[in-house]
């Protein structure tokens, strides 16, 4: 989020050669990031912004004209509606999921953890070493109808014989809650870890319960974390499509699974119009987020 | 080994960088300001699209097949190996294909603009085989390199209506769609329509991605006749698809990945292709002929354009065509074999597959089976979105 501005000079006369080193410094510098994102955000987002105004009626065999076609944004609203609304569900809950757990998880490696801080901060970036991929498929089997998790499930006096994992929202949110749990608690560790652990003191010097120190200044002052954290959560959620594809059912498909299958049917205007509304209503989002939030320092 | 020296100019000013910036921004602007205007037709002629065969000097062939396609023994693929000592020619054999339309979508820029795909040869399902070919994205064949394919091809296989001559494509396998279920999990299951209405099986039911095999069963279901429908039958079809998966009745749609569930029991039955039950060799998973009837299929060879060693690809093409050559892969890839003379040589091999109507299908049993019709570019894309939304719940 945080921008890099460049130190230029204001032009006042000849400048002196050290100001002068500096500004080109600074260029050369932006070089690099500046073509990237131009190469690869720049110019997709212009192509793709442009596909989605394409004429529908079009095909590969009589290519696409540009009529500036706006009904394609209603319309792949329209139809894909439930699926919009889906993917924001089931991200929100992963990410309320992610907190739940995520939170204690962070406070406790930053401040509990003594000697094996270490040890706890690998582990939870441990599954990284595994693909994403390999990691959801091993949810297939962990979740499977005949594999001991349901089988147990099932013996318990509350829960019926047709209990079912896979293949439900369930799964999904579960598999996206894994998925992404670390992005919650690393940003979260990072802003915990920094903390002074002098204001603590203070608050109990005043009379401050644990409880009340807890909300009145731990909490305050990670916050940036949690926004950093909650935001690197929601955001690929919701545009996730693998865990839906791989522990969904047809009735959990979300917008990302609809995206890649409009695209494979040829559909490129809709796709396109589809992925723009989704970007658009995932910034409106995190904007009006950060900005309740309050957190411009926040990296 | 030769060291090229780079030539070094003046020394890169502030100024001389950034009208490199700009001239490079205006590069880098320049599709982007095409995109606005729209795209072009991609389809390709003999004209626009020219090919080099560099066959006879580079003895090299890529060929890039669906997995679990070929004869492997202990990391060995022989049939393929006996062809490289006899020809001479190195083979890189890759299997990425898993999905057509995956596939489709990942080289249709390429053949779109006539730019090489990196392959001599590449295996496609009859509508997406067709659609490349209308398309112009494919290289005619040399029929006189090809003697053994003219001579043995069964008849079925010799005319379909995508490629009325065989002029761009030669049947590497074909198969049947059809259902098959865990007898573990379920009792018999005998037709489709009982598979999608079977309370039951709720839940527990597996479709194809593949809109043709699915919708097939479907327009039969609404008294349709898959190779030749209306639109009208096309619609309720496509009602009653969404119907069945908003009663969620069916637990997921598949590629070959089913397999996978089915064994496990996730899924109680679903859609198959003939070959993989057969190759799974599991008695508890039998492959049904529902009373629906069965779906046909080929995947076919092709060579696409500006692949650069057509002639090594023919080669190829027609040593697959010997009986001998063909009854080894059938009797290891259990799909139709599309070689007359094949179940001759397979007495030698293992006679016990002879009679089997999954290899070797009669005349009779092949008259039950049907195709699907072949439809245009435009339509083909809007059906696709009709299954795709109508299979997305």
């Amino acid at each position: 989020m945080a921008h890099v501005v460049p130190t230029d000079v204001p032009d006042t006369g000849p400048p002196a050669p050290e100001q002068q080193r500096r500004g080109l410094a600074g260029y050369l510098l932006l070089t690099p990031g500046s073509l990237w994102l131009a190469l690869f955000f720049l110019v997709p987002t212009v192509t793709l912004v442009a596909t989605s105004l394409y004429d529908p009626a079009g095909s590969l065999e009589l290519g696409y004209e540009m009529t500036g076609h706006i009904q394609n944004y209603p319309d792949a609203i329209a139809d894909f509606w439930p699926q919009i609304q889906r993917s924001l569900v089931y991200a929100l809950i992963a990410t309320v999921v992610c907190i739940v757990l995520g939170y204690p998880l962070a406070y406790a490696i930053a401040f509990k953890a003594g000697r094996f801080k270490t040890i706890l901060l690998v582990a939870v970036i441990a599954p990284f070493f595994t693909s994403f991929l390999v990691r959801t498929l091993a949810w297939q089997y962990l979740l499977g109808d005949t594999e001991w998790f349901v089988s147990f499930l099932r013996w318990l006096p509350f829960t019926g014989a047709d209990l079912q994992l896979i293949n439900t929202p369930f799964a999904v949110v579960a598999g996206l809650s894994y998925n992404f749990l670390p992005f919650f608690v690393l940003p979260l560790y990072a802003s915990l870890e920094k903390m002074d652990h002098r204001l603590l003191e203070a608050a109990s010097d005043l009379y401050a319960s644990p409880a009340r120190g807890f909300l009145k200044v731990t909490l305050p002052l990670s916050m940036p974390g949690v926004v950093a954290g909650t935001l690197l959560t929601f955001i690929p959620a919701a545009g996730d499509y693998i865990n839906a594809e791989l522990l969904g059912s047809p009735n959990t498909r979300m917008v990302g699974n609809e995206i890649q299958d409009l695209f494979y049917a040829g559909d490129y205007p809709t796709a396109s119009a589809l992925s723009v509304a989704l970007m658009v209503t995932i910034v409106v989002m995190v904007a009006v987020y950060v900005w309740r939030a309050g957190t411009d320092e926040l990296v | 080994m030769t060291i090229r020296r780079i030539p070094t100019g003046p020394g890169l000013g502030r100024r001389r960088m950034l009208q490199g910036a700009g001239l490079s921004a205006f590069a880098l602007g320049s599709p982007t300001l095409l995109s606005a205007c729209g795209t072009e037709s991609q389809k390709q002629t003999a004209d626009s699209c020219k090919s080099t065969d560099k066959s006879d000097e580079e003895k090299v062939l890529v060929f890039s097949n669906w997995p679990e396609y070929i004869d492997i023994r202990g990391g060995r693929m022989p049939t393929l190996e006996q062809f490289e000592t006899e020809s001479g020619i190195d083979v890189t054999y890759d299997t990425d294909i898993n999905d057509n339309l995956d596939f489709f979508a990942k080289v249709k820029d390429q053949l779109g603009s006539c730019e090489p795909i990196g392959r001599d040869i590449i295996v496609m399902t009859d509508s997406t085989a067709g659609r490349m070919i209308a398309l112009g994205w494919m290289q005619e064949l040399d029929k006189s390199n090809l003697p053994n394919v003219e001579a043995n091809l069964i008849d079925s296989l010799r005319t379909p209506s995508w490629d009325s001559e065989r002029k761009y494509s030669v049947p590497w396998q074909a198969g049947l769609t059809g259902i098959a279920y865990n007898a573990d999990v379920t009792g018999e299951v005998t037709s489709f329509e009982e598979m999608l209405t079977r309370s039951d099986l709720k839940g527990k039911v597996g479709l194809l991605t593949e809109m043709e095999d699915t919708m097939a069963f479907m327009l039969v279901l609404e008294g349709a006749d898959p190779e030749d429908f209306t639109d009208d039958e096309w619609q309720s079809a496509i009602a009653r698809l969404e119907e069945v998966v908003g009663s969620g009745q069916v637990r997921r749609f598949t590629g070959n990945d089913y397999i996978r569930d089915l064994k496990s029991g996730n899924l109680a039955a679903c859609m198959a292709w003939s070959g993989d039950i057969a190759a799974a060799e599991d008695e508890r998973i039998p492959f049904v002929q529902p009373e629906e009837g069965l779906n046909i299929w080929s995947d076919n060879m092709m060579v696409p354009n500006r692949a650069e060693h057509k002639t090594n690809a023919e080669m190829l093409m027609d040593y697959y065509y010997d009986p001998v050559v063909a009854a080894t892969l059938a009797a290891w890839v259990w799909y139709i074999c599309p070689v007359e003379g094949a179940r001759e040589e397979m007495e030698r091999i293992d006679p016990s597959l002879v009679d089997n109507n999954l290899i070797f299908p009669s005349e009779e049993f092949l008259a039950t089976t049907r195709d699907f019709m072949v439809l245009d570019e435009k339509t083909r894309q809007q059906y696709e979105s009709d299954f795709r939304q109508a299979s997305g719940g």
